[in-house]
């Protein structure tokens, strides 16, 4: 008796856990997974045909770095209850805030059109035209967006979170060797020689897994949603779990096309679902749809953070909880940046592919400036107080710094002197 | 023409409210995060030469 009393205690427990996690969870999960975006896709999918399973072990090493600066986030928005963009004019000043606003404005561009190229891709391959899913996608996340209200935007999101697990089956379905996973991907080694296309490779990877626009969206939506400190526990451990499955993701997608398309050069995720239909119609389809749902995850989140942004600095109202009346340039901002980068994909014979890829490695060239302000803020103790940064913290995000600005000198030197690390 | 006007009254507007920075930084720090930006944007510059070498290439 006394063990079936203790056992529904601790189930009641546990439940109410779950319930509050539920409540609170939200801005961390959503954000990690909405990085794995189409040209996050894109780029796990070209890494796998590439180098195999050999940098599955890389991407182990992101889960971490994701967290640490995610969670940074968390506390800053929770402490100070202002967004991103906000915080740097407050703590450094108009001209480093229209520095950032300007950086943050043109890599959100960026990455928008990479969605969009990502969502026609997708679509092409179930005979849709470009111009039909560009006009589908700018309507349907008007129509996500207009309902007027964070927690259903967030629900939805969720959901759409979920989608991107579709990568898990996937990957059991081409029947991979799980000893060759193991063996290959969780040695450390850099098969193919530390070379230029290594370096372009692990830089897009990075890149995939954390970006500018992270950093605003996520401190723009737990402002939005309401956080206070007493939720920080909570959001960390949303951060961590959609730092996880983001990882695990993308590992899954490496899995599949590191099986059925290794050594091969594939230009983008929709040639790699093409090809893999070729194999098996399952794996191919789940390739497509998961690559759609991946971009318009992506473009909602990203025009979210860009808006946010805007608002937060011209003083506009800028929630999901108000009306289009009551903060008409809040939505104006978010459906110009749509209907812009959606313009881009349909201009012919664009070098779509490459604009992706090369988006994800200028995004993370520009991440070490963007995390700088980040780790001073958390370090001002007049705002943080108690939840500053520690000497672990700080140590941790600036070898994140070191490490990327090395990575892209690396890269930088290669673009130059092609022949210098043969 | 009154929206433009109205945009860069704003624009002002902010420069003003943000005028000072709450965080107090050295010289010397703020000397390291201009070098550090400019430093990036030069290398962003530097793969956007790789790109434009990479399509002209075809």
């Amino acid at each position: 008796m006394n063990f079936f009393a203790r056992l529904y205690y601790w189930s009641r427990k546990a439940w109410k856990a779950v319930a509050l996690y539920l409540v609170i969870a939200g801005p961390g999960l959503v954000v990690m997974v909405a990085d794995n975006d189409a040209g996050g896709i894109t780029t796990y999918a070209a890494t796998g045909a590439k180098y195999g399973y050999h940098l599955i072990w890389f991407l182990l090493l992101l889960i971490p770095v994701a967290y640490y600066v995610q969670e940074m986030t968390v506390r800053l928005g929770a402490v100070t209850k202002r967004g991103h963009a906000e915080a740097i004019f407050d703590g450094f000043g108009a001209f480093w805030g229209w520095f950032s606003l300007l950086d943050l404005m043109i890599v959100d561009w960026l990455t928008l059109v990479t969605e969009f190229v990502g969502m026609t891709a997708a679509l092409a391959i179930f005979g849709m035209p470009p111009w039909a899913t560009v006009i589908a996608v700018i309507v349907l996340m008007t129509v996500i967006v207009l309902n007027g209200r964070y927690w259903t935007f967030e629900k939805l999101a969720l959901l759409f979170c979920a989608l991107n697990l579709v990568y898990i089956p996937g990957a059991f379905l081409v029947h991979p060797s799980m000893k060759a996973v193991l063996h290959d991907g969780l040695i450390p080694n850099f098969a193919g020689g530390f070379n230029g296309q290594m370096f372009f490779f692990l830089m897009a990877n990075i890149g995939t897994t954390i970006a500018p626009w992270m950093l605003f969206f996520q401190q723009s939506a737990v402002v939005d949603k309401g956080m206070q400190e007493k939720d920080i526990p909570w959001g960390r451990f949303d951060t961590l779990l959609g730092s996880v499955i983001t990882v695990v993701v993308a590992i899954f997608i490496v899995i599949v096309t590191g099986t059925v398309l290794p050594g091969i050069n594939i230009d983008s995720a929709a040639q790699a679902s093409q090809q893999l239909m070729g194999t098996d119609r399952w794996v191919g389809t789940f390739l497509a749809i998961g690559l759609f749902d991946a971009g318009l995850l992506g473009a909602i989140c990203i025009s979210l953070a860009s808006s946010w942004a805007f608002g937060e600095i011209f003083g506009w109202a800028h929630s999901l909880n108000t009306k289009i009346r009551e903060a008409p340039w809040f939505y104006a901002t978010y459906l110009l940046m749509l209907c812009t980068a959606g313009a881009i994909v349909l201009i012919p014979k664009a070098p779509l592919v490459l604009i992706t890829l090369f988006v994800q490695v200028v995004a993370v060239t520009l991440l070490p400036a963007a995390l700088v302000f980040l780790i001073l803020l958390l370090n001002d103790e007049a705002t943080m107080g108690d939840r500053r940064n520690t000497l672990v913290q700080n140590l941790i995000g600036g070898g994140i710094v070191v490490s990327i600005i090395v990575l892209s000198t690396l890269y930088g030197i290669t673009v130059l002197f092609p022949g210098y690390f043969q | 023409m009154n929206k433009m006007h109205a945009l860069l009254m704003k624009i002002r507007e902010i420069n003003t409210r943000y005028r000072t920075p709450r965080i107090e930084m050295s010289s010397a720090v703020r000397g390291a995060l201009l070098v550090l930006r400019l430093y990036l944007i030069g290398l962003v510059l530097l793969m956007v030469y790789g790109f434009v070498l990479i399509v002209t290439r075809g």
